[in-house]
C-alpha cells in the first residue's frame, strides 16, 4: 500500500475525514422479534448484526455453571466473502477464537453477571455480506433460515456483515445496543474504537485501508462515565512516549460513540412507548 | 486431566500477602524471577528457565511458495505447544482458550512489530522463500508462560543460522553447512513481552506471577516492548477494568525489565558463540551440571530465628486451650480379631517450633530412635532421618 498518503497536509485523511472525525454511525434495535435482544450498527462500511439470548439455563457443559454469575458465551465468526480477502475458514481458526474470547472478556467487565447466577448469556458474532440498510429485510431472511437451522443453539449472534476496518470495535457497540435491547443491566454503555498513530496525530475509527497501512492501531473498550478500560489491545511499534496520547485520543473517541449509542437507545424507548400507548 | 482446584484458605492466604506486599517466594512486587538461558547443540535451539518455568524454542525453515499476496516476503509461523508435561491441566492436542491466547500474543508480539526482515527472506520473489517455523514447547509450567515463551523465541531466532543460497536465473542450489557456512537472520529488534497480574479489581499488581499467583489474579497484562522504548504490543486479559495511570505506569516498568532483559540475551548468546569458537562441548547436556548427586532439594529461605521461642509462645498463649481429645471407644466387633490396637507411631510430640533431629545409636540392635533437640540458633532445613536398625 505504498503511496497513499493516511494525513495529508490539510488534515484530511483518506475517506476526508479529520484526524478526530469518527465515521458515520447508524443503529437500529429490536431487529429480530425471536430473539431476547438485536441490534443492527453501521460503522462506515462497516456492517454488524448483534443478537442476544439470555439469561437462561446453562445449556451444554453443566460443569462449566458458575454458582454465583452468570456465564457469557462469546462466539464470533466473519463471513468468507466479507472482506477484501476471501477467508478460508469463517470460525475455529485462531483469530476468530482470540477475537471471540475478547469480546467475551469485554462483557464480564460490563454485564452485572452477579444477578443471575447458575445462567448464561451467549453472543455469537458472525460477519457475513454487506448490504445496505435498505435490505434490512432481506438479511432477515436469511438470518430466519440460519436461526431455524440451529434453533437449538440459543446465542447471541453478532454477525459482521461487511467488514471495513475496525471490527472489533463495531462488533462491541453493536453487542451493546443488543444487550441492552434485550433488558440485561449493565454497568454502562461499552464502547469501543481503534485509533491509529501517523505523523504524531493520532487518528479516531480507523477504516480498512489504514489498518493495513501499517499504522500503529490501538483497540479500546471503555465504559465512558467512570473511564475505566475494559479490554486495550495494540499490534505495531508505538514510542512509549505517544502512548499516553494515543489512549487519551481512543477515550474521547470511545465518549463519542457512547452519546450516539446514548441517542439511539432513547429514540427505540421513545418508539416503543409510543407503539405501546405510553 | 482436569487441574486440581485451588483451596479457599489457599486463595485467602495469597491474597492477604499481596495486600501486605509479600510474596510467596520472597520476591518484591517488579522483582523477575532469575532467568537462564542456555542453548541446545543445533543452532536455533534455546531453552529458557524463568524460576521453575522452563520452555524450549526451535527455530527451523524450509523453502516454500510465498502467500499470493506477499510474493517477495518469507513467512513466520509461530506455535506454542502445551504439552501434559508442563502441567496436569493441559492436553495433548486440543486447543484450549490459554493455548489460543498464547499463540495469538505471540504472534502479535512477534510478528507484527516486524523484528524479522522477511523481505531479505525471499530466494526467487513469487516462487521460493524461506518459511521460518517457530515451535515453543513448554516444558514445566510455574507461571508466566507467555514472557518465558517470547524471550525464548526471540533469542532462538537470534541463535538460527539459515543455509546459505545461491540462486543462477531459475535454478537455486542450497548449500549445506559444510559446503558454505550458513547465515543468521537479519533482526531489526527484540521484543520481549512482560505480564503484569492485578488483584482485587485492579488495586495490587504484580509483576511475573507464578502458578499461584496467576490463579488467584482478577486479570492480567501484557506489554511488549523492546529496549529503544518502543512498544510492540499491549493486551489486556481477565474481566478487569484499568485505569489510564495503571497502564502508564506497567509501561514504565516494563522497559525497564525489558533493557535488563534484553542484556541478558546478549550475553548469553556471546558466550554461546564463544563457546563454539572455543570448540568447546556445548548443548542441553552440556548445561546440567553432571557431578551433583540429584535429589530434590529446595533453595533455603531466610527465616527470622532469634525470638522464635518468644513469638511461640506467646501464639501459644494467646490461643485456644487444645480441645480435649478422648480416645476412642475400641469396640471389639463379635467375630472379628484385632491386630495392633496401639499405634506405635509418632510416639513423640510434634512441635511446630523446634527444629527435631534424630541421631541413632551405632550400638546394634536398637529399635527405638533418639530424639535430639538441634540447637535453636540455626535456622536451617529440616532433616529427619528415620532408620530403624534391625
Amino acid at each position: 500500500m505504498a503511496g497513499l498518503e493516511l494525513l495529508s497536509d490539510q488534515g484530511y485523511r483518506l475517506d476526508g475525514r479529520k484526524a478526530t472525525e469518527l465515521r458515520k454511525l447508524q443503529a437500529r434495535m429490536g431487529v429480530f422479534t425471536q430473539a431476547d435482544g438485536s441490534a443492527y450498527l453501521e460503522q462506515g462500511n462497516t456492517k454488524a448484526l448483534a443478537v442476544v439470548y439470555g439469561p437462561h439455563e446453562m445449556r451444554g457443559s453443566r460443569s462449566r455453571t458458575l454458582h454465583d454469575r452468570a456465564v457469557i458465551n462469546c462466539q464470533y465468526s466473519m463471513a468468507t466473502f466479507s472482506t477484501a480477502e476471501r477467508k478460508r475458514r469463517p470460525h475455529g481458526d485462531r483469530k476468530s477464537t482470540e477475537m471471540s474470547l475478547h469480546l467475551k472478556q469485554t462483557f464480564e467487565a460490563a454485564v452485572m453477571t452477579q444477578l443471575y447466577p447458575r445462567s448464561q448469556i451467549d453472543i455469537y458474532v458472525k460477519v457475513r455480506v454487506g448490504l445496505t440498510l435498505h435490505l434490512v429485510r432481506g438479511i432477515i431472511a436469511e438470518i430466519d433460515f440460519f436461526v431455524i437451522v440451529h434453533k437449538h443453539v440459543s446465542i447471541v449472534f453478532q454477525q459482521i456483515l461487511q467488514s471495513d476496518g475496525g471490527n472489533y470495535s463495531v462488533c462491541v457497540n453493536a453487542a451493546t445496543l443488543a444487550v441492552i435491547d434485550a433488558g440485561i443491566p449493565m454497568r454502562d454503555y461499552v464502547c469501543a474504537c481503534t485509533v491509529g498513530f501517523v505523523d504524531e496525530t493520532p487518528l479516531a475509527d480507523l477504516c480498512y485501508a489504514e489498518e493495513n497501512g501499517g499504522v500503529s492501531s490501538l483497540a479500546l473498550a471503555l465504559l465512558p462515565r467512570g473511564g475505566q478500560i475494559a479490554l486495550l489491545q495494540m499490534d505495531a511499534r508505538l514510542h512509549q512516549d505517544h502512548l499516553e496520547t494515543l489512549i487519551e485520543a481512543a477515550m474521547t473517541a470511545c465518549k463519542g460513540v457512547s452519546k450516539v449509542l446514548d441517542e439511539v437507545v432513547r429514540q427505540h424507548l421513545q418508539e416503543a412507548s409510543v407503539l405501546t400507548g405510553e | 486431566m482436569k487441574d486440581t482446584p485451588l483451596s479457599n484458605c489457599e486463595r485467602d492466604f495469597l491474597l492477604k500477602a499481596i495486600e501486605e506486599k509479600k510474596r510467596l517466594d520472597g520476591r518484591q512486587t517488579y522483582d523477575y524471577r532469575k532467568i537462564k538461558i542456555s542453548f541446545g547443540t543445533d543452532y536455533g535451539c534455546c531453552f529458557v528457565d524463568l524460576g521453575q518455568t522452563r520452555v524450549m524454542a526451535q527455530v527451523s525453515c524450509e523453502l516454500v511458495a510465498p502467500k499470493e499476496n506477499r510474493p517477495n516476503e518469507g513467512i513466520m509461523f509461530f506455535n506454542i505447544e502445551l504439552s501434559p508435561m508442563a502441567s496436569p491441566g493441559f492436553e495433548q492436542g486440543r486447543q484450549s482458550e490459554l493455548s489460543v491466547k498464547l499463540n495469538r500474543q505471540l504472534e502479535r508480539c512477534l510478528r507484527n512489530s516486524k523484528c524479522i526482515d522477511t523481505e531479505s527472506l525471499c530466494v526467487v520473489s513469487g516462487e521460493k522463500v524461506w518459511q521460518i517455523r517457530v515451535d515453543v514447547h513448554t516444558l514445566n509450567n510455574d507461571g508466566n508462560l507467555m514472557d518465558a515463551a517470547s524471550i525464548a523465541a526471540i533469542t532462538a531466532l537470534c541463535h538460527f543460522r539459515r543455509p546459505d543460497v545461491s540462486t543462477q536465473g531459475q535454478e537455486v542450489t542450497v548449500y549445506s553447512p559444510e559446503e558454505r557456512d550458513p547465515i543468521p537472520l537479519s533482526i531489526y529488534h527484540m521484543p520481549i513481552s512482560v505480564s503484569f497480574a492485578f488483584f482485587q479489581q485492579g488495586t495490587y499488581l504484580l509483576v511475573d506471577p507464578c502458578e499461584r499467583e496467576e490463579r488467584v489474579m482478577d486479570g492480567l497484562l501484557v506489554i511488549a516492548m523492546n529496549k529503544h522504548r518502543e512498544i510492540c504490543s499491549i493486551q489486556s486479559s481477565g474481566g478487569i477494568m484499568l485505569l489510564k495511570e495503571q497502564v502508564m505506569r506497567c509501561s514504565k516498568i516494563a522497559g525497564v525489565k525489558v533493557s535488563e532483559i534484553t542484556e541478558l540475551i546478549s550475553e548469553a548468546l556471546l558466550n554461546d558463540r564463544k563457546a563454539r569458537k572455543a570448540g568447546g562441548k556445548c548443548g542441553f547436556a552440556e548445561s546440567m551440571p553432571q557431578d551433583r548427586i540429584t535429589a530434590l532439594k529446595k533453595d533455603e529461605t531466610p527465616v527470622e530465628m532469634t525470638d522464635v521461642t518468644e513469638t511461640a509462645n506467646g501464639i501459644i498463649q494467646k490461643g485456644e486451650a487444645a480441645p480435649q481429645t478422648v480416645p476412642s471407644p475400641v469396640v471389639p466387633v463379635p467375630g472379628v480379631g484385632q491386630v495392633g490396637l496401639q499405634n506405635s507411631w509418632g510416639l513423640e510430640e510434634d512441635d511446630e517450633d523446634d527444629y527435631e533431629e534424630e541421631k541413632n545409636d551405632n550400638s546394634g540392635d536398637e529399635q527405638v530412635e533418639e530424639v535430639t533437640k538441634m540447637d535453636v540458633g540455626k535456622g536451617g532445613l529440616l532433616f529427619i532421618y528415620l532408620d530403624s536398625l534391625m
